[in-house]
C-alpha cells in the first residue's frame, strides 16, 4: 500500500516556518510521505507541486492574517485544474470565526495554535483509513 | 546520647534524597533543557572579582544607577491597517503614558513590495501598517514631533528605505537628521537564520546594512543603526543559549563587516543594539540577559580591541514571548506576559514590549494593548522591583545559570567558527537545523506531557468564551492600492526617473547607497520601485528548506 502523500506549503508572505516544520516531521514520523515546498508559495505554485508530486493532501500554513484570501484561492485553483479530489487542510493564527467560513469555501479542516500533533495525525488517519504505512 | 554533628551540606543532601519526590513525570530541566539541581549553594559560586553595575564586564547592568537613574522605555510594538489608523493608535498610546514608538509594518512592506503587487493580495494592513511611499510615512507621523520622541522600526531587507523615509519626514518637520533618535532593526542575518524575510542574497544584504551603519555614524549619530535580534530565533524554536549565541555571533559578523569596510570599531560599536525574547522560564531568561552583557563586553574589549567603554556595553530591547501565549483561555496570557516582563526587568532591559493577551489570535484591540502597557506600569510603579539594581546578583542559582549559559554560548561560537563563520553556517543550514531540532524536541515534550502549558495540555476547558478581536476592514486594501497609484501619478516624473537611474548605477558600483535611496524617497519613489531597482542588480535569494 502506497503511503498518503502530503504537500505542505507556506502560502503568503510571512516566513514563520516553525509550525509547518514541526508538523512535517511529525507526519513523516507517522508514516506519511511529506513534501515541504518552502516559503512564499502562491496558490498556483502549491497546486503545481501537489499535481507534480501526485499528492492526495495539501497542508497550508500561514501566520500573516491573509488566510481568508489565500486558502480559498488554493481551493479555487484545484477546481480550475480539475483536481478537487485533493484534500486541503490548514493551520496558523486563524480566529475561530474564520474557521466556519473557510470550511464552507472547501477547506477540509483547520488546526489552530495548541493543537497536539497527534490530533492532526488522527484526523488524517480517519480521512485516509488505509493510507499510511 | 552523643549525636555526631553532620556536615550541613551533606546532611541536606541525605535529607533531600530520603524525602519523597513529586511523581508527575515532569521535566526538571529549564525549558531549554539545561539540567537543574534542586539546590544551589555557595559552592556553586565561582571565585571571581566582585562585579558591579556600570563596570566591565557589565554582568550586573550597564548603568551604575540601574533603574534608579531612569526606568526602562515602555515601547509597545504597534501598527495595523493604514497609516492614518496607526497614527491614531500612536496618539492613543502616547496619551496613555507610553514613552517611545515602535512601528509594525505589514507583510508587503516587510517584503519590500507595494500594495498593488499581485502577491500583496490579502496581506495589506494585516500584521502591521501598510507603507508604500513617503506619503504614507508623512501620514503615519502626522502631529508627532520627531525631535521629541524616539521611534523603533522593525524592518530588515528594506530597512534602509524606511530609515530614509523617516529622515525625509523629519526634514519636512524641520528636524535635522542629527537630532533623530530611534532604532532600526536592520538585522538581515537573523532573517536568513529564523524569520526568513530575506530578499537579496547575503552579500548585497550585508552591504546595505554596513551602508546604513556607515551613513548614520556621520549623519544620524544618535540612531541605533541595528537591533541585533535573538527574538525571532527564539520564537522559531531555539533554546535560550542558542538565542544568545546565534545573536551575538551575528553581532560579531556585523562588526567584522564594518571593520572590513574600513570603519574604526569605536566609531560604530556604541550604536549597535540588541533585542531578546523574554520567555516563560523565569530564571533562565534572567541568566541569559546577564550572560549577554558579559560576553559582549569581553569580546568587544578583548577580541576587537574597542577602547571606548560605550562600545563594550550591550544595550537591549526585550519583548515577551509571543510563542508562549495560548489561544486557549487567552486571559492567562496576561499572567504569562507579566512574569516574562518581570524577568526582562530583573535582567536589566533598556526597553520593553509586553504582548497583549489577544495577540495569539490577531493584532491587539485598543483595550488589550492598554492592558499590556499597564502591566509594565504596574511593574515599574507598584512592585518595587526597580528600586534595587540587579537584585538577583549573587544568587547562587542565578550566578551558576549565568555561567552555564555563557559556557554554552562560547561552545557555539567555536562551532560557528569551525564552519567558517555566520554566512557559511547559514548557507549550510546549520542554524536552521539546530532551531528546528530544538522546536521539535520541545513539541514532543509537550505531547508526552513532560512539560505543561496551562490550558493547552493540562487544566483545559471544554469551550473557551470568545474574546473580542481586532478586525481589519477588507475595504482598506483597495483604498491603499488606490493611494499608492495616486502617489505615482502625482509625483514629478523627471525627478523620479533620475533618482531611480542613479540608484541603479550606484547599486552596481561600490558607493554607499544611502544618499541615493534618500533622494529616491524624496522623489516619492515607492518602496517596491526602490527594492525592484536593487533586485535588478543584486538578485533574489532563495533558501533550501531544512526540515
Amino acid at each position: 500500500m502506497r503511503p498518503v502523500r502530503i504537500v505542505l506549503a507556506k502560502v503568503g508572505l510571512d516566513g514563520h516556518d516553525r509550525g509547518v516544520k514541526v508538523v512535517a516531521r511529525a507526519l513523516r514520523d507517522a508514516g506519511y510521505e511529506v513534501i515541504y515546498t518552502g516559503l512564499r508559495q502562491t496558490p498556483e505554485m502549491v497546486v503545481d507541486a501537489a499535481l507534480q508530486e501526485d499528492a492526495q493532501v495539501i497542508g497550508l500554513s500561514i501566520h500573516s492574517g491573509a488566510h481568508m484570501t489565500l486558502f480559498p484561492a488554493v481551493v479555487q485553483e484545484l477546481k480550475r485544474r480539475k483536481a478537487t479530489d485533493i484534500v486541503v487542510f490548514g493551520g496558523g493564527i486563524i480566529p475561530d470565526d474564520d474557521i466556519a467560513a473557510l470550511k464552507q469555501k472547501g477547506v477540509a479542516e483547520i488546526f489552530t495554535p495548541g493543537t497536539p500533533l497527534q490530533g492532526i495525525v488522527d484526523w488524517l488517519r480517519k480521512r485516509f483509513p488505509e493510507g499510511a504505512r | 546520647m552523643k549525636v555526631r554533628a553532620r556536615d550541613p551540606k551533606q546532611a541536606w543532601q541525605e535529607d533531600f534524597e530520603s524525602s519523597p519526590a513529586r511523581d508527575d513525570g515532569l521535566e526538571t530541566s529549564t525549558i531549554s533543557g539545561i539540567p537543574l539541581r534542586p539546590l544551589y549553594t555557595s559552592s556553586d559560586l565561582p571565585k571571581r572579582e566582585e562585579e558591579l553595575p556600570g563596570q566591565f564586564p557589565y554582568t550586573r547592568g550597564i548603568h551604575p544607577s540601574g533603574y534608579r537613574g531612569r526606568l526602562w522605555t515602555m515601547r509597545q510594538f504597534s501598527g495595523f491597517a493604514t497609516a492614518e489608523e496607526t497614527n491614531r493608535r500612536y496618539k492613543y498610546l502616547l496619551a496613555n503614558g507610553q514613552t517611545g514608538l515602535s512601528v509594525a509594518f505589514d507583510m508587503p512592506t516587510l517584503m519590500g513590495q507595494d500594495s498593488d503587487a499581485p502577491t500583496s493580495r490579502g496581506e495589506i494592513g494585516h500584521c502591521g501598517v501598510a507603507i508604500d511611499s513617503l506619503a504614507d510615512m508623512e501620514t503615519l507621523f502626522d502631529g508627532i514631533p520627531l525631535a521629541d520622541i524616539t521611534t523603533s522600526m522593525t524592518i530588515n531587507s528594506p530597512a534602509a528605505i524606511l530609515l530614509c523615509m523617516y529622515i525625509a519626514v523629519a526634514e519636512k518637520q524641520g528636524v535635522p537628521a542629527a537630532k533623530l533618535g530611534g532604532t532600526l532593526q536592520n538585522d538581515i542575518l537573523k532573517e536568513f537564520i529564523a524569520q526568513k524575510e530575506f530578499i537579496f542574497p547575503p552579500a548585497p544584504s550585508m552591504r546595505l546594512v554596513v551602508d546604513s551603519i556607515e551613513y548614520c555614524a556621520k549623519e544620524v549619530p544618535k540612531w541605533n543603526t541595528i537591533s541585533i535580534s535573538g527574538y525571532h530565533i527564539r520564537e522559531a524554536g531555539s533554546t535560550a543559549a542558542q538565542e544568545l549565541a546565534f545573536t551575538l555571533a551575528d553581532g560579531m559578523a556585523y562588526v567584522d563587516a564594518c571593520i572590513e569596510r574600513g570603519m574604526r570599531i569605536d566609531d560604530f560599536a556604541s550604536r549597535l543594539s540588541f533585542f531578546f525574547d523574554a520567555h516563560i522560564d523565569f530564571f533562565e531568561e534572567i541568566a541569559k540577559f546577564r550572560a549577554a552583557r558579559r560576553i559582549w563586553a569581553r569580546w568587544m574589549r578583548e577580541r576587537y580591541g574597542a577602547q571606548d567603554e560605550r562600545s563594550w556595553k550591550l544595550r537591549f530591547h526585550t519583548q515577551t514571548a509571543g510563542v508562549s501565549l495560548t489561544a486557549q483561555q487567552p486571559e492567562l496570557n496576561i499572567a504569562r506576559t507579566a512574569i516574562e516582563a518581570l524577568a526582562a526587568v530583573l535582567g536589566g532591559t533598556q526597553s520593553l514590549h509586553t504582548n497583549a493577551m489577544d495577540e495569539v489570535l490577531a493584532l491587539p484591540t485598543d483595550k488589550a494593548a492598554r492592558l499590556a502597557l499597564r502591566t509594565q506600569q504596574l511593574l515599574a510603579y507598584e512592585t518595587g522591583v526597580a528600586n534595587t539594581i540587579d537584585p538577583l546578583g549573587g544568587s547562587y542559582f542565578v550566578e551558576a545559570l549565568t555561567d552555564e549559559i555563557e559556557r554554552q554560548a562560547e561552545a557555539y561560537f567555536k562551532r560557528i567558527e569551525e564552519i567558517g563563520g555566520v554566512i557559511p553556517a547559514i548557507e549550510a543550514g546549520f542554524f536552521q537545523k539546530e532551531i528546528a531540532d530544538a522546536a521539535f524536541r520541545y513539541q514532543q515534550e509537550l505531547e508526552l506531557k513532560r512539560r505543561v502549558v496551562v490550558g493547552v495540555n493540562e487544566f483545559t476547558v471544554d469551550e473557551d468564551e470568545p474574546i473580542e478581536i481586532l478586525r481589519i476592514d477588507p475595504r482598506l486594501e483597495s483604498e491603499q492600492v488606490a493611494r499608492v497609484r495616486e502617489v505615482r501619478s502625482k509625483r514629478d516624473p523627471a525627478r523620479w526617473s533620475t533618482a531611480i537611474a542613479r540608484l541603479r548605477k550606484a547599486a552596481a558600483g561600490t558607493d554607499n547607497l544611502m544618499p541615493y535611496i534618500l533622494e529616491a524617497v524624496r522623489a516619492y519613489a515607492t518602496e517596491g520601485e526602490i527594492m525592484n531597482t536593487m533586485v535588478e542588480v543584486f538578485g533574489l535569494y532563495t533558501e533550501k528548506a531544512v526540515i
